[in-house]
């Protein structure tokens, strides 16, 4: 955005500075609200509609205000116990984040939520993803534990080489 | 004193310019002084020294190539359902409604790729979506939340980009997980949710555009994938108070955050295209129902609804069972014999599912068009197949004309050489290329053939 020195005049001016922002934006930004006022106008004759509207803002909360400051205190947490050895640290971030990732999109099945819609579709049961995913996980911090002790093997090879 | 953040809403002179203080000039600044307590304390216990214009932008690069793709595929799959004859969920759309055109049946595994792609990609951008959240979550902290209306609205379209892409991962994971916890109706809230999401996401890439390639060509890509951890420095602060106020030391280099989330993306897509895929690799997709085959030998392949979910009794599917052909004022009926006594064709089509999944099998049966020219409709307008299912969203589908008339459309009443399994529609069903795995109607009881005159 350019910057100018003098005040913008004329009134494309005037709504600028009054606004914040170019004529454009303020047309672009409408828009959006608009389709998306329609949209839920449109909505609000379901019956379900108030539930929807749940789950969109919902899923933004659940997001801000849960999902981060619950991993961010993990990964605090983690540094603490790691302190300043910032390798070991990556080596349990990257599995931690990996089994919590597997979770949060495959939870689903996981936490075995709709049984009866799930049998009805496939024929099958759900009862496998769980012990699939514990053991996904632990094969995930297995590797990363093994990748840690060959890197730290290594990095101890050479200095005593050099020393 | 608030904490002061370089740009140009701190120098007073310009403070009517872009970014700086809107009308009433006197609320906003206000706003700004009146800092509530624990702001500060959160605007200094952003430590990263990763968060910046350059790793945002990157993220959003990516998500900037394919989520077009996931949209696009996503509205195009609603266009297979065939809108026109009112089966696509939702119906009644207003003008949000797409351009009418006939699905058509080639390539046979168009309905596959659109599906799978929109499925997967979904799926595989999760890591890539949070990854740009966690880059940009100080901005929702940030004091003030707006100096102009301007501000003030643009952060309800970002309300309506993030509420609406998580939306539509949750709705869209739970939908092909078979999990209806939300207990609304998925194709409605998934397609408006789509639409809210599209209209923020197009503004939302007109209005940062600048400033991601101003972000990009600050720091090159291959220079920045270079720098280790030890050497890995905070970007200089920017206008949009991205960059840590007080950064710590790195921990992980942007290598480190690019790659995780790269390699996130990466073991979503090792777990989840299985379902596409047939053979051995299909068990890949660990986690999720179609990485799983229901039995073996020539009907073990994914069943979408079971014959028992759909209420079909054996009795309905026995000697007894007749298929009824209706068009032009005449009505044929057939027993099975009578249709395996007709021309088979025999041909290999995917059966794709909108949950992502999808298979490619051997069948054989009789052609529609046979079907059609029997009932006296050489030439149908379209074609009403209806099932012995009793209730359900798909217990009739409506065929285009081109859908009935390609010569591998069938009726199928044998699979991989061996009878259908009651599960995959005994005694007969439809599959039309690249049509829709719902619209492929199982338990045929009739079809009824409308002519080109009937309207």
């Amino acid at each position: 955005m350019a910057e100018r020195d003098r005040p913008t005049e004329g009134r494309a001016g005037r709504l600028r500075a009054g606004y914040g922002a170019a004529p454009w934006h303020l047309l672009l930004v409408t828009a959006v609200i608009v389709l998306a006022g329609w949209v839920a106008l449109r909505l609000a004759q379901e019956a379900t509609f108030g539930r929807m509207l749940l789950w969109f803002v919902g899923a933004v909360i659940a997001h801000d205000l849960v999902l981060f400051p619950v991993y961010a205190s993990a990964d605090r947490a983690l540094r603490a116990v790691a302190r300043d050895r910032v390798t070991l640290l990556n080596y349990l971030r990257v599995p931690a984040l990996g089994t919590a990732l597997l979770f949060l999109v495959y939870s689903p099945g996981i936490l075995r939520w709709g049984e009866t819609t799930h049998e009805a579709a496939t024929g099958l049961t759900q009862r496998p993803y769980l012990v699939r995913w514990v053991v996904l996980s632990a094969a995930l911090f297995l590797l990363s534990g093994l990748a840690y002790l060959l890197r730290r093997r290594q990095a101890s090879r050479q200095r005593s080489e050099s020393a | 004193m608030p904490v002061s953040r370089p740009g140009p809403s701190d120098s007073g002179t310009r403070a009517s310019e872009v970014d700086g203080y809107g009308a009433p000039r006197r609320l906003w600044r206000g706003l700004a002084q009146h800092r509530p307590p624990g702001v500060d304390a959160v605007e200094r216990s952003w430590r990263s020294p990763l968060r910046g214009p350059w790793l945002t932008a990157v993220y959003g690069s990516v998500l900037l190539v394919a989520l077009p793709l996931v949209i696009i595929t996503g509205l195009l799959d609603y266009a297979a359902y065939g809108p026109q004859f009112d089966q696509a969920f939702p119906t009644n759309v207003g003008w949000l409604r797409l351009p009418a055109f006939d699905w058509p049946t080639r390539p046979s595994w168009l309905f596959r790729v659109t599906q799978g792609l929109h499925v997967t990609l979904g799926i595989v951008l999760v890591p890539v979506v949070l990854g740009k959240l966690w880059s940009v979550l100080p901005k929702l902290f940030d004091w003030p939340p707006a100096r102009s209306l301007a501000q003030v609205l643009e952060r309800l379209t970002l309300l309506l980009l993030v509420g609406g892409i998580l939306f539509q991962i949750a709705t869209g994971l739970l939908n092909i997980q078979y999990s209806y916890v939300f207990g609304f109706d998925f194709y409605t809230a998934h397609y408006f949710g789509a639409w809210i999401f599209t209209g923020a996401f197009v503004a939302h890439v007109i209005i940062k555009f600048p400033r991601l390639v101003t972000a990009l060509r600050s720091r090159p890509l291959g220079a920045e994938l270079r720098t280790p951890r030890e050497a890995t420095r905070p970007e200089p602060p920017d206008p949009d108070g991205l960059v840590a106020a007080e950064p710590g030391p790195a921990t992980v280099s942007r290598r480190g955050a690019v790659g995780l989330v790269g390699g996130g993306a990466l073991l979503l897509a090792v777990l989840t295209v299985g379902q596409s895929l047939d053979g051995p690799l299909r068990r890949t997709a660990l986690l999720l129902p179609r990485g799983r085959q229901p039995g073996t030998g020539p009907n073990g392949f994914p069943v979408n609804r079971t014959v028992a979910a759909a209420g079909v009794r054996p009795e309905q599917t026995d000697a007894s069972w007749r298929l009824t052909l209706r068009g032009g004022g005449r009505t044929v009926t057939l027993d099975r014999p009578a249709l395996l006594a007709m021309a088979q064709h025999t041909a290999a089509l995917p059966i794709s599912c909108v949950e992502g999944w999808s298979t490619r099998q051997t069948w054989t049966g009789v052609r529609l068009r046979d079907l059609a020219a029997l009932a006296g409709v050489a030439d149908p307008a379209s074609a009403r197949v209806s099932s012995l299912e009793q209730a359900g969203l798909f217990r009739t589908a409506v065929l285009a004309a081109n859908q009935v008339l390609d010569p591998d459309s069938l009726l199928a009443l044998r699979v991989n050489g061996v009878d259908l399994a009651p599960d995959h529609g005994y005694p007969a069903r439809v599959i039309v290329p690249a049509l829709p795995g719902v619209h492929c109607t199982k338990w045929v009881a009739e079809i009824d053939f409308r002519g080109r005159a009937d309207g």
